[in-house]
């Protein structure tokens, strides 16, 4: 077995001729975890359905795991672990009972199941919620069980389709260390999400897609320091053309996004000199991000 | 698209027990309440039909009309209960509650879970099938053990109805659209297919009609049974349920997989 986890080569896929993803390649190796950035729409949804099998490629070659997908995809799909979009646990079950389900999907004896379920609830931090109801779970626990079950057949591949969106603050930290402790176990990660802040704390790599193409690709640092490499000012108030003007001059670059100024200067104090006195202005400056990159590359920001 | 298909179709014999074995816990849970539910209908009707208008019929192709009528109200809860297993619940399950799109995400094929589906369908008109058939029997109304006969034909209308219902719930956008298949198919069947009276009573129009319906292929076959007569053209009723069986079984593995993998 080689240590190419995921390789999708020229993949594209349309959908009433809406190119969704168009000529995209990437290849994930095993133990990384690997990243597709980008705003809604952007493809990554697409792309992590055609890896599992369940949406055939207009054009291209995927393989996972060895497998020509969707060809072999189901057996691919034993050694593979799901986090969905949306929650699609079974609500009326206690959590015990979606595991030992969810394990008779890959054929696993309730012998096998069962030897499972205790460590997959440590894991989870759910040992005592083993006989509650589904239901009666908070968002951050529903989504660290979706996490267990995905674990269910010990995959060597985990697939996360925006990990946690929807989740506060505390319960998206508990996933993000949880899936580093699975990364350091040596399982492989694809995650998509729109969070700057997600891909940057746990991508080993990424691509940021855009209209189902990768605009950019590499290590997160990589990229900032190579499309970025410099400091950010935040400006919010005032008026943006005028405030553009003022401090043109001792910017590298200046982009804006609705009432907000981006400014990238490698001489930051430079700027505040300028701005210094104006009661109307916020100015927040904070190291670059990936954030400014897609702003860069795409002139966007992300949630819009 | 030969890959298409394979995604389409059960992956091996016994995948689909897994599928049923999600949907019996399901139901395990409010047991007592399905059950009760399932029955009621057609106990009132058996018993509002075949004590109401049986002082009115009198004696019905040699016996009395509510003895005649248990057949046809086993098969017409075979019926519905199958249909309404399918296009609610399977519906429920493939379209808010995404389980589908979580077995589909397992080792588990579309094929495997449509069978799976097919299957408990069939076992809720089993359930709901032979409930009637014992208050029937406690009371007197069927023979037995010929009656026996009727179980598997029991299973077998589950399997076609359900089947049948896979098709209509892979063509609805929502819950909105079942009503038509209920009120345009399921309520004239249950009066052509002959399980509330003879159809020869009919004019012969709606009895060409009626010879081609799966209920009245059940009905032709449970009624025997349970009146302790010899069948006629067995062959061909339990024929005509398998082709019901597994030609839309296969139409809806078709549509699902357009729906669902796009």
């Amino acid at each position: 077995m080689s240590n190419i986890a995921i390789d999708l080569t020229g993949v594209s896929k349309s959908y009433d001729d809406k190119v969704v993803v168009d000529g995209l390649s990437f290849t994930v190796a095993a133990g990384e975890c690997f990243g597709l950035l980008g705003p809604n729409g952007a493809g990554k949804s697409t792309i992590t359905r055609m890896v599992l099998g369940m949406a055939p490629p207009d054009a291209g070659k995927i393989t996972v795991l060895g497998m020509p997908v969707p060809a072999r995809a189901r057996l691919a799909r034993g050694r593979i672990g799901v986090v969905p979009q949306f929650d699609n646990l079974e609500h009326a079950f206690t959590v015990r009972e979606n595991l030992l389900v969810f394990g008779r999907y890959f054929g696993m004896s309730r012998s096998e199941i069962e030897a499972a379920i205790p460590p997959l609830l440590e894991f989870a931090r759910l040992e005592s919620k083993a006989d509650a109801r589904v239901n009666t779970l908070s968002g951050g626990m529903k989504r660290r069980l979706t996490l267990a079950r995905a674990l269910i057949n010990d995959p060597q591949l985990l697939v996360l389709d925006e990990p946690t969106t929807g989740l506060d603050p505390h319960a998206r930290h508990l996933i993000w260390e949880r899936l580093r402790l699975l990364l350091a176990r040596g399982k492989t990660i694809i995650l998509t999400t729109h969070f700057m802040e997600e891909a940057e704390r746990l991508c080993d790599r990424l691509c940021v897609l855009d209209g189902g193409r990768i605009i950019a690709e590499g290590r997160p640092h990589a990229l900032i320091e190579e499309q970025i490499g410099c400091p950010v000012l935040e400006i919010y108030g005032g008026n943006p053309r005028e405030l553009r003007a003022l401090i043109n001059p001792y910017a590298e670059r200046i982009e804006m996004s609705g009432e907000t100024v981006f400014c990238y200067a490698s001489d930051p104090e430079q700027v505040r000199v300028q701005l210094r006195g104006r009661a109307d202005l916020r100015v927040l400056q904070r190291p670059p991000n990936l954030e400014d990159v897609f702003l860069r590359l795409t002139g966007r920001d992300m949630e819009n | 698209m030969v890959e298409g298909w394979a995604a389409a179709m059960p992956a091996n014999a016994w995948n689909w027990i897994a599928v049923w074995r999600r949907n019996y816990l399901a139901w395990k849970k409010i047991a007592i309440a399905a059950i009760l539910g399932n029955l009621a209908d057609p106990l009132i009707y058996l018993f509002a039909l075949g004590f109401g208008l049986g002082i009115m019929v009198g004696p019905v192709d040699g016996a009395s009309y509510i003895a005649f009528l248990a057949a046809g109200m086993v098969a017409a809860s075979a019926m519905t209960s199958a249909t309404f297993e399918t296009i609610y619940a399977a519906f429920g399950r493939m379209h808010s509650q995404r389980s589908w799109e979580a077995i589909l995400c397992t080792q588990l094929t579309l094929g495997d879970i449509i069978l799976g589906e097919l299957a408990w369908a069939a076992t809720k008109a089993f359930l709901a099938g032979t409930a009637i058939m014992i208050v029937a029997s406690i009371l007197g109304y069927t023979a037995w053990p010929s009656a026996l006969y009727a179980l598997p034909v029991v299973v077998l209308t589950g399997f076609a109805f359900a089947s049948l219902a896979m098709v209509v719930m892979a063509l609805a956008p929502s819950y909105d659209y079942f009503i038509f298949y209920q009120t345009l198919v399921l309520t004239p069947m249950l009066f052509l297919g002959g399980a509330v009276f003879p159809v020869s009573h009919l004019p012969s129009a709606f009895q060409q009609v009626g010879r081609f319906l799966p209920l009245a292929h059940a009905v032709d076959l449970l009624r025997p049974a349970l009146l302790g007569r010899p069948g006629e053209s067995v062959g061909l009723h339990i024929g005509a349920l398998c082709i019901y069986t597994v030609l839309p079984f296969f139409l809806s593995a078709a549509l699902l997989r357009r729906r669902l993998m796009p």
